[in-house]
């Protein structure tokens, strides 16, 4: 039966609140923190966030008549109380597929934390998490190369992945700082690091950069007989630029090149994952700009929702956070988004954060990277948290040993392996961890005098950023 | 503070070379190796036993010892092929692998008996 033409001003929820509706395995799902201006009913802000995030404007219009809107709006089908906040609500709201362009986490975005966020009935929005089905997964490129096919190709396994960031981050001349990065890989790295900020400023132009960097790798290859890296940063300010870094980087054999991918953008960067697929490349990701996005517990997008993007965009590592060093994030919910990270299918766990249930299918992993502000006393701490499938990153924590960036290196490795041994031997390394690295310094000085070096330090402030339930 | 020490390192002594997972620990004792493998069997994964000349270290493919001992949980006689292949090659580096068939990868790798370089 075809409707009428009735023009004017409609609330939001005759259209869009729809709590009958079961969403489909194939509905993109979001749940939204919502705090609304005060006296707004909150089936009618769900509605409001529904229709502005899909297909609704704030007044009818004929055109709306010359389509099927049933097929295409979205919908806002439960609310749920935010534990311990009265202030918010959680919005669940479903999106028929066939809004949104296949392979394409630009145009998803677009839709769900776009304008809506800054609507006026709102007096802030956070995006907590977004399912999104199997069949919207098979249409993304994903993570060029996936976890497993990583190890194969630098010949590591049953252990995490040993990194180091170089310092200072800006002003070292490039073959100043390929001497930085080969003293780290010939003292038992896997991997050395470019800053996110390095990309190709005046002080070290990013060709000189590479050529430096891969004699590093080079030289520390045949000395240690290990395979080595660098995260060759190819973040530029156009994606033509950025391509044109990442062929040099393959020219000269680099196993492994970077990009920041909130700052670079998510075009740039699936782009960047599906050349490097191709080219057998693998590609470190860094997240500048995420705790803009992230931090504020009641307006943003969580980092687990950018966690799905990147996977979903496509990138080999990404930063995780540490739980124990100096930057922000909460113990549980960092082990949901290394979960979302990782693993092939993911369960809802409101203790971890995680809203949906999650299937990735055959789409490879990302193996977390934790690092910033971390040294040789939180090694015990990071084996426990993270597990073998990851890369631990000491800059600080390498470069600042009293005997130079090799030593620093072999410590942290001596320490990763100490610590990996005796967790296979079933021994609780965060209970034992004094223990176990007190026996490992005895037979190497480096360790020693590393833990001398950084004994007292400790990363102990309040996060900011809390789950939900450990809130009052 | 302890006194600076230099790190030594170079192409020209191939004790530098390292082969990767607990290659930065003293060599393991037959009780740590012993521990190793009961790990390895915990994880349900498929010991396998490799080894090469040191020399050769860094390739991706080493001399399989017979073929991994798919489904064996005995932890002896996982030992005994591990003493085997190195009786029989005394020299060569041999490597104790956890083979995870549902991640089609190595979930363990280590070498267990070190060999001799030249």
């Amino acid at each position: 039966m075809a409707k009428k033409y009735d023009a004017g001003v409609k609330e939001y929820r005759e259209t869009y609140w729809m709590p009958d509706y079961t969403p489909k395995d194939t509905d993109i799902l979001a749940c939204f923190k919502v705090t609304p201006q005060p006296g707004v009913p909150r089936e009618e802000v769900a509605a409001a966030v529904a229709a502005e995030s899909s297909t609704g404007t704030w007044t009818t219009v004929w055109t709306d008549l010359l389509t099927d809107l049933d097929h295409y709006k979205g919908r806002a089908y439960a609310i749920e109380d935010v534990p311990g906040d009265d202030t918010c609500f959680y919005a669940f709201v479903a999106y028929p597929i066939d809004l949104f362009e296949e392979g394409s986490v630009v145009n998803v975005m677009t839709s769900l934390v776009g304008n809506v966020f800054g609507f006026k009935a709102l007096r802030a929005l956070r995006l907590e998490d977004i399912r999104f089905p199997i069949a919207y997964v098979m249409t993304c490129n994903g993570p060029p190369q996936g976890i497993q096919v990583e190890r194969d190709l630098l010949n590591k396994y049953g252990r995490p992945l040993l990194g180091c960031t170089i310092k200072p981050k800006l002003g070292l001349s490039a073959k100043n700082y390929g001497r930085a990065c080969y003293e780290g890989l010939r003292g038992g790295l896997d991997f050395t690091k470019d800053d996110e900020n390095v990309n190709s400023q005046p002080f070290m132009r990013w060709r000189h950069r590479f050529d430096f960097v891969m004699e590093a790798i080079h030289k520390a290859e045949a000395e240690t007989g290990e395979r080595k890296g660098h995260y060759l940063n190819v973040t530029a300010p156009t994606s033509d630029e950025m391509m044109k870094r990442a062929e040099y980087a393959k020219e000269i054999g680099a196993p492994i090149i970077m990009h920041d991918y909130i700052t670079g953008g998510w075009s740039a960067n699936t782009q960047l994952a599906q050349w490097c697929q191709d080219n057998g490349m693998l590609l470190h990701i860094h997240r500048a700009m995420h705790a803009v996005l992230d931090r504020n517990p009641h307006h943003g997008i969580h980092f687990r929702v950018l966690t799905k993007i990147l996977r979903l965009s496509g990138g080999d590592h990404l930063h995780s956070g540490t739980v124990v060093g100096k930057l922000e994030g909460d113990r549980d919910a960092t082990l949901g988004w290394i979960d979302i990270m990782r693993d092939s299918y993911v369960k809802e766990d409101r203790s971890r954060g995680i809203f949906f249930d999650q299937d990735w299918g055959s789409m490879p992993g990302v193996l977390p990277v934790a690092s910033g502000g971390i040294h040789v006393w939180h090694m015990p701490a990071l084996v426990s948290i993270f597990g073998d499938d990851s890369v631990l990153q000491f800059g600080g924590g390498t470069l600042g040993h009293p005997w130079g960036n090799a030593a620093g290196a072999a410590a942290n490795r001596v320490a990763v392996e100490a610590c990996v041994e005796a967790r296979n031997q079933g021994r609780e390394l965060e209970k034992e961890g004094k223990d176990i690295l007190t026996t490992a310094a005895s037979h190497s000085p480096e360790l020693k005098a590393a833990m001398e070096t950084w004994k007292e330090i400790k990363f102990e402030f309040d996060t900011v950023d809390k789950l939900d339930v450990s809130h009052k | 503070m302890s006194e600076m020490q230099d790190y030594a390192s170079s192409l020209e002594d191939t004790n530098s070379r390292k082969f990767e997972t607990f290659s930065y620990l003293p060599a393991m004792s037959p009780e740590q190796i012993r521990t190793q493998i009961e790990f390895i069997v915990s994880k349900g994964w498929n010991p396998s036993v490799e080894h090469t000349e040191p020399q050769n270290a860094s390739g991706s493919y080493w001399y399989m010892w017979k073929l991994p001992m798919f489904g064996e949980t005995d932890v002896d006689a996982i030992l005994a092929e591990c003493e085997a292949c190195h009786q029989a090659h005394p020299d060569n580096h041999v490597r104790l692998l956890g083979l995870d068939n549902y991640a089609q990868c190595a979930g363990a790798s280590m070498v267990i008996y070190r060999g001799t370089p030249t």
